[in-house]
């Protein structure tokens, strides 16, 4: 990362790309001046469009950051209003300016809140640093996007990225998807905090988690930010169990906070750990899932799975996420929108399924009406854990639009 | 150079555009509606010739392209025209305007089916005086040329059935027509699916073998008579002339037909194809026309699916044809593919093999002065755009900076179809789309009845029977202003308007020949202007 010049001398920095196949992004280079205002330079690819636009936009940032002298370098391949604001004040900060200031950009309205435990059997992973991917995530319906500052971005754009996804957490409409951040790995993960948290997102994904004491370091951060910044909406916490010792210390990472919503399992760091090659049936990360599996039903939290990496393969994806519902997994990540919809079908429940399990629902709530502390069907008596399993089955197919809700026509 | 266009002055026509009253020295109609003209009289017709003037053994060879159009009797202003079939492989026009050049002919009209990169070079014969102007779609370099207002004359711009329509008006006159030919028998007889330079249906080839006043083949694979199938008759034909290549078969079929990878394309291409399963347009025995753009093939992928699984099979599909759709037609799918022109090798094996594959023109397809045309039989066209109004009028020919990118192909003439979809992205790089009202009109809005975009379906008010056609449906459908008013909000406003000078460069005719809308001249460069992949 560039850093502040000597602080005698005028500072430079830059952010942001432009040039060959990017799109959706610019390049940005700041150079503070003594005297003689803002001056802007514009190279965009809508320059004729929103030239003007552009040069307005800019110089709000710069008024915003307390820049009064400085020309700025703009090279612009489309990028959105968000994006613009996000890089040019990063190129402040590279340039050790602006500290303690912020351009935020114009807010869309917050989806509702929400709910530890809601449906979340896709999670579109967006790479933090790829802005050209976010504005149209939400149109593809996963249960949630993942804006992710850890893995998808090169260590010397983690600045760059983090006041990305800021912006987009406050500029973008992600629809009903619920929004998650994966931060990175403490301690550089207390500044993806300080920026995201502000910004109310809904879900923090906590990488390579290998004891309880690395969730409640979290919750202590999430905390001493949100409390000043009077952010009141739940913000969720998943744990992502990446190494032997993590998957060993599973429960305890499930129960360290009330905040965990659901515990998940990185595959590719796991098999690094056991220095075993990654297959795609996925023999050697069997204990490992169900281990995660059983932990997180034993502290009543979802159990997420990895994701399927292979993209083209459609056949191999469902079947891969039939396989990992009927393991009592709840969901799965998608590294592509095109994996969505065969996800959903994955975790759907069958028609059989869901048939059986109306018909237990509809005598429970008979025996309810009628008083009966015994549920039968037909001659046949239900133990309560299968009528408990039914009912939370129905409950979920009528989240997942398949099953209409009491009163609803069918 | 300065140019010098004649024209006298401007009308506002019906939909309010302003259109020129004379272009090239022709009188015009200004546009009346979309049903509002009616040209009368008798068709033109070629100049009478007798089989006593040539050979009786049938072989009208001559060494070159050089003595055939001398033997054609090349004059100073002629019009010559050539075919696109070959695409961007073509070799043929350019060699022909060149050779012309070379004879010392001046001011010609280059009346091409289509222009594309490879005929760049043209714009060196525009400057030497060879060439005058060209009427027929211009892009990339030779649509900078036209919107910087260098050419001498106007562009006109036609659809292919506007071009059929041009020369029976005989509101073209073609002097010469010179028509590449993949296979062709001294006598002429030619055709478009054998041959190293295959290129399937030589459809847009037809009307000049019939209307030009003399007819040159020429051909890298000369078969000896008969040439079996023949689509060309040669008894059309005045010279036959052999050449080494009439094109680059790597640029003919190669490259340009794959589907969309983007997330948001496929978005659109499926919510194109729900439309019409859910509208109930998906039914047993119906039709349609998708292009062999990456959205359209992923729509035919879509579909093509939809009606796998509704048991539905479709009577017959317009092409531009592609292995997707030979696919559907080998699965039994389809029963016939009604082919305008074949984009790939898989359409030009299926088209010389499969006789429910089978070559069209837009004589048969889409000419105004046919007695109907099948554009109109068809159910449902799914098209592009590069922008959508809020009145529905869309634009094809230019960009939003103003400058001319596209030809219209047969796009005009497929807003005749039952159901007209455009299925296009609100936005492109921060250009929005769906704007208040579209650069250079193209298609009027009572004839487009469905825009799809990744962020929703805007359905024609005037369409209320698809409106309650897809209620309930579980589909996007919003009001076009909704759709505009968020991809506003989006890229950050209105876009500003770009700065057109007060002078004419080009002419969009609509079907029947009438001025639809004006292309102006360009003020400002635009170093970022996207680049035409295709040259209709």
């Amino acid at each position: 990362m560039p850093v502040a010049a000597e602080t005698n001398e005028l500072r430079r920095g830059e952010a942001g790309r432009a040039g060959g196949d990017v799109r959706s992004d610019l390049h940005v280079s700041f150079e503070e001046r003594a005297s003689g205002g803002i001056e802007i330079g514009l190279r965009s690819r809508v320059e004729l469009y929103y030239g003007e636009v552009i040069r307005q936009q800019a110089r709000g940032v710069l008024r915003a950051l307390g820049i009064e002298h400085a020309f700025l370098e703009l090279t612009d391949e489309g990028a959105l209003p968000f994006v613009i604001a996000a890089r040019i004040e990063t190129a402040v900060r590279r340039a050790g300016l602006g500290q303690g200031k912020s351009a935020l950009p114009e807010a869309v309205t917050l989806p509702a809140p929400s709910a530890r435990d809601r449906l979340r059997r896709s999670r579109l992973y967006l790479p933090g640093n790829e802005p050209k991917y976010f504005i149209n995530a939400g149109l593809h319906a996963p249960d949630a996007i993942i804006l992710d500052l850890e893995d998808s971005v090169h260590h010397a754009e983690k600045d760059v990225a983090r006041l990305l996804v800021r912006n987009a957490l406050r500029a973008v409409d992600f629809g009903a998807a619920e929004r998650m951040v994966r931060i990175n790995q403490l301690p550089l993960g207390l500044a993806d905090l300080e920026e995201v948290i502000p910004q109310s997102p809904d879900l923090i994904l906590i990488p390579k988690v290998e004891t309880s004491g690395q969730v409640s370091d979290v919750v202590g951060a999430i905390d001493s930010i949100a409390k000043p910044a009077d952010i009141k909406r739940p913000i969720w916490l998943m744990p992502i169990l990446e190494s032997a010792l993590g998957i060993e210390n599973a429960f305890a990472i499930a129960t360290a906070s009330e905040c965990v919503a659901g515990i998940t399992v990185g595959l590719e760091d796991y098999t690094a750990d056991l220095g075993v090659v990654k297959t795609a049936a996925g023999s050697e990360s069997l204990y490992a899932r169900q281990r995660v599996v059983n932990a997180a039903h034993a502290a009543h939290v979802q159990a997420i799975d990895s994701v399927y990496s292979d993209v083209a393969d459609a056949d191999g994806l469902l079947r891969w996420g039939e396989a990992s519902r009927a393991m009592g997994f709840e969901g799965m990540g998608c590294l592509h929108p095109i994996q969505i919809e065969i996800i959903h079908r994955a975790f759907a429940p069958t028609t059989s399924e869901l048939e059986k399990a109306l018909a237990i629902v509809a005598a429970y709530e008979d025996a309810q009406a009628r008083g009966l502390g015994v549920v039968s069907l037909g001659s046949k008596m239900i133990d309560a854990p299968v009528v408990q399993r039914a009912l939370k089955l129905v409950a979920r197919a009528r989240q997942m639009g398949i099953a209409t809700a009491p009163g609803e026509p069918s | 150079m300065s140019a010098t266009v004649a024209t006298t002055g401007l009308v506002t026509n019906v939909i309010g555009r302003r259109v020129p009253t004379l272009v090239n020295g022709r009188e015009q109609t200004p546009y009346q509606g979309v049903d509002g003209h009616r040209p009368a009289g008798r068709k033109a017709a070629p100049p009478i010739r007798s089989n006593s003037d040539y050979p009786t053994n049938g072989d009208k060879r001559v060494p070159d392209l050089e003595t055939a159009l001398r033997l054609c009797g090349l004059r100073d202003g002629m019009t010559i025209s050539s075919h696109h079939h070959l695409r961007n492989g073509d070799r043929v026009a350019l060699t022909a305007l060149e050779t012309a050049a070379r004879l010392g002919a001046k001011d010609l009209v280059w009346f091409p089916s289509a222009s594309f990169p490879c005929h760049e070079p043209v714009i060196d014969l525009m400057k030497s005086g060879a060439v005058h102007h060209i009427e027929g779609s211009m892009n990339g370099p030779l649509g900078d040329y036209c919107s910087h207002g260098h050419m001498r004359g106007l562009g006109v711009l036609r659809s292919h059935g506007g071009r059929w329509q041009a020369v029976q008006d005989g509101e073209v006159h073609i002097d010469i027509a010179v028509i590449a030919a993949p296979t062709a028998d001294f006598f002429g007889n030619a055709d478009g699916s054998h041959g190293k330079s295959a290129c399937g249906s030589l459809g847009f080839a037809l009307a000049d073998s019939v209307y030009a006043d003399r007819v040159i083949v020429v051909t890298d694979n000369l078969v000896p008579f008969p040439c079996i199938p023949w689509q060309i008759q040669g008894n059309n034909v005045d010279y036959v002339v052999e050449v080494d290549s009439i094109g680059d078969p790597e640029k003919i079929v190669g490259g340009t037909t794959q589907i969309t990878r983007s997330p948001d394309r496929l978005r659109i291409s499926e919510l194109v194809a729900r439309f019409l399963r859910d509208s109930g347009i998906m039914r047993n025995g119906f039709s349609f026309q998708a292009g062999a753009g990456g959205i359209a093939l992923a729509f035919v992928d879509y579909l093509a699916r939809m009606m796998k699984a509704a048991n539905v099979k479709a009577s017959f599909v317009r092409g531009g044809s592609t292995k997707y759709l030979v696919d559907l037609l080998n699965e039994g799918l389809i029963g016939y593919i009604l082919d305008g022109q074949t984009f790939d090798l898989d359409g030009v094996r299926s088209i010389a093999c499969d006789p429910r594959h089978v070559a069209t023109s837009p004589f048969t397809s889409y000419n105004f002065h046919g007695k109907g045309n099948f554009a109109s039989m068809v159910d449902a066209a799914v098209l592009g755009a590069t922008e959508v109004d809020i009145n529905f009028n869309a634009n094809v020919v230019t960009h939003s900076d103003g400058r001319l990118l596209h030809g219209i192909g047969g796009w005009q003439n497929c807003l005749f179809a039952g159901c007209t979809i455009l299925a296009v992205p609100s936005f492109r790089d921060r250009i929005p789309v769906i704007v208040d009202e579209v650069t250079t009109v193209t298609g009027p809005g009572e004839l487009i009845d469905v825009i799809a975009t990744e962020r929703g379906i805007a359905i024609n008010p005037r369409r209320q029977d698809l409106l309650d056609a897809v209620k309930g449906k579980g589909l996007p459908i919003r009001p076009i202003e909704e759709i505009k008013a968020e991809v506003e909000k989006i890229c950050g406003g209105k876009p500003a308007k770009p700065r057109l000078l007060e002078r004419p460069v080009a002419v969009v005719k609509w079907v029947d020949g009438t001025v639809l809308d004006t292309v102006w001249q360009v003020v400002d460069e635009n170093p970022y202007a996207p680049v035409a992949s295709g040259g209709e």
